[in-house]
């Protein structure tokens, strides 16, 4: 992705190139500058306003995080719940993404803006009029409830970008490959999903985001029994200092950084990006 | 026509296509032998593509037939037709090198690892690709690309080879070129062969036959100097090569008053500075070089015609004698006198 903006830089006028490099800046201040202050945190003693430098430094906010037998519930839950959220929404999205990526364009056009449609509304109030079938069902308080509840915001993800991926997937490639003598199911295995397997890890990453991150639907479906990496943060945030919260951002922010990382290198690095490269 | 003999490689009886409520193809007919190489030519929207994608499977007609090598394949999907594809943009895999994607045809068919590599091997040596084999299509140029695509074609040795305009993506010179080589090894292959092009030259210059389409339908097939020499419709006279379109009658060399529609083939205009039997006197109006010849505008008494002169050409102004060699009579787009 750097390369790509560098060309780019490299080929436009100094106007919007300064453009770039301040927008680039911003976002380097906005998005790094937090995390900077949340590294720093996690290692220090203390550090308040007028001082230049913290007063110490120390691992005792890791220890105590890993001490700490709720924290430690949280990640095992966070850890479990998110993959499984992400598959069950791969399962029942995917299908969903193929069909609308092989209808005609107005039909993808009307499936795609009615999903967007349903994920615009606040989600406080969907939540509360689950939360009621919820203490019908008996979901209430339990790992199945979470799972829906977060499943509900990764639907979004795993049906938009794989049905532009699929729909972007030529025709003709289908074609030759039938014509070369492969059953329908092996083109779908060596050709279409092979092509869109770019937007397909892309929504796997940002449903799994979703799910890690989502907190609000989580902390009122589980809490008080059922607390996920997010909503320990609640807790956190009021009963322990705030180094001890750094730490936990820190932690839950890693997933995020590590997908993110092995994903780019799957998407940029040459072959799956030339997927895309059709005459 | 209708009783395909065992020799016959492909036959399409009636066929007749409707799509979006419309008839595309109607009620075609069309014998290629087997060996042999025949071009579908026409204008585009006419159904070329339509008419080749029910030969590789890929559409069911409505009605009629495909029997191919004496076995009717009529509803036999794409994957179990004896049949190759070239696409018109090729189609290669992006996400596979050359050699896999000229491999791959020969996979799904379940060959033995070391039959694979052989057969690949060949298929690229023939195209002269062995040095790219382990590129990716998007590393290598348009020719090479067509090329690979014709490798994987042939590497199914299929019964028959379908290609759809395969040189309308290739610039000139490279595309007089390419076509060459496919004509070069279909000869050497004997393989049957239907290729799709809306480009006059192409046609003739590599066809056994060629089936000229106007509206679904086939207006005239035959070889390529006969469909010169001899347009059976109107429509095919302007179609292939130029034409002087004139309406009127035609008598001892002369244009005479009438409703019928006389063809001249401006190679078929001669000028001579003396008279001769047959000849009448005319001034040059315009010459225009057009390369190895020029295009000369002349005026006789009862019409004015183009011709092509290669040499001893006129200089504009000059007077002389024309004489029509030979004039094609069309009633109602139809041939009905060669005088
Ligand atoms: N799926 C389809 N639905 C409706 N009309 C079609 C379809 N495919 C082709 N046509 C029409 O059929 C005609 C012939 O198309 P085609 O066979 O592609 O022509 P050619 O290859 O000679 O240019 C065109 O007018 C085209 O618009
Ligand atoms: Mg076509």
């Amino acid at each position: 992705m750097a390369k790509q903006e560098k060309s780019r830089a490299k080929s436009s006028s100094p106007i919007v190139k300064f453009f770039l490099v301040l927008f680039m800046l911003a976002m380097a201040f906005f998005i790094l500058g937090p995390l900077l202050w949340l590294a720093i945190h996690a290692f220090v003693t203390n550090w308040t306003y007028p001082n230049i430098y913290p007063d110490g430094w120390t691992w005792h906010w890791w220890t105590q995080v890993f001490a700490d037998s709720a924290l430690e519930h949280s990640i095992r839950n966070s850890l479990i719940i998110s993959p499984i959220v992400v598959l069950l929404s791969m399962i029942i999205c995917l299908p969903a993404a193929y069909a609308a990526g092989r209808m005609q364009y107005a039909g993808r056009k009307t499936f795609l803006i009615g999903m967007f449609a349903a994920n615009s509304f606040p989600k406080i109030g969907l939540f509360a009029s689950i939360a009621t079938l919820y203490y019908a069902l008996n979901l209430m308080g339990t790992i199945v409830g979470v799972i829906i509840i977060q499943l509900l915001g990764t639907i979004i993800y795993m049906t938009w970008i794989p049905a532009a991926a699929f729909a972007s997937v030529p025709r003709n490639l289908e074609e030759a490959a039938r014509d070369a003598g492969a059953s329908k199911f092996r083109v779908f295995r060596t050709i279409t999903l092979r092509l869109a397997m770019p937007g397909i890890l892309v929504a796997i990453v940002m449903s799994f985001l979703a799910s890690f991150d989502e907190a609000q639907g989580t902390y009122l479906v589980g809490a008080p029994s059922i607390y996920t990496m997010p909503t320990e943060m609640y807790a956190l945030v009021e009963n322990y200092p705030i180094q001890v919260a750094a730490v936990f951002s820190l932690l839950l922010a890693l997933p995020s950084v590590l997908l993110i990382g092995l994903a780019r290198k799957h998407i940029v690095g040459g072959q799956l990006a030339e997927g895309f490269q059709i005459k | 026509m209708v009783n395909s003999p065992q020799e016959d490689g492909l036959v399409l009886n009636g066929l007749t296509k409707i799509l979006g409520g419309r008839v595309i193809i109607d009620n075609l007919h069309l014998v290629v032998k087997k060996g042999e190489m025949v071009s579908l030519l026409g204008p585009s929207g006419c159904g070329k593509t339509t008419t080749l994608r029910m030969i590789a499977g890929f559409l069911i007609p409505d009605k009629g037939n495909i029997v191919l090598d004496g076995k009717d394949v009529t509803t036999i999907g794409p994957e179990k037709r004896p049949s190759a594809m070239v696409f018109q943009n090729y189609a290669l895999w992006p996400h596979m090198t050359v050699f896999n994607n000229v491999a791959y045809p020969l996979k799904v068919r379940k060959l033995t690892k070391p039959d694979i590599e052989k057969r690949v091997h060949d298929a690229l040596a023939l195209v002269n690709l062995m040095h790219h084999k382990d590129s990716r299509p998007g590393q290598i140029s348009g020719g090479e690309q067509q090329r690979v695509a014709l490798a994987r074609a042939l590497v199914q040795e299929p019964d028959i080879l379908l290609l759809d305009e395969p040189l309308s993506n290739l610039d000139a010179k490279l595309r007089v070129k390419v076509r060459e080589d496919i004509r070069d090894l279909q000869r050497r292959l004997g393989i049957t062969t239907v290729i799709v092009t809306h480009d006059q030259d192409e046609a003739l210059s590599i066809s056994d036959r060629i089936a000229v389409m106007n509206n679904g339908k086939i207006e005239q097939f035959s070889t390529p100097q006969e469909l010169y020499d001899r347009p059976e419709t109107e429509y095919v006279a302007n179609f292939i090569g130029s034409l002087n379109h004139i309406q009127g009658g035609y008598e001892n060399g002369q244009i005479t008053p009438g409703t019928d529609v006389v063809g001249i083939r401006p190679e078929d205009v001669h000028f001579s500075k003396e008279e001769l039997p047959g000849s009448y006197p005319a001034t040059v109006e315009l010459v225009v070089p057009r390369g190895h010849f020029c295009e000369v505008y002349l005026k006789r008494a009862d019409i004015e015609l183009r011709a092509f002169i290669s040499s001893d050409v006129p200089r504009a102004g000059s007077t002389g004698f024309v004489k029509i060699n030979k004039a094609l009579i069309y009633k109602d787009g139809k041939l009905v006198k060669v005088a």
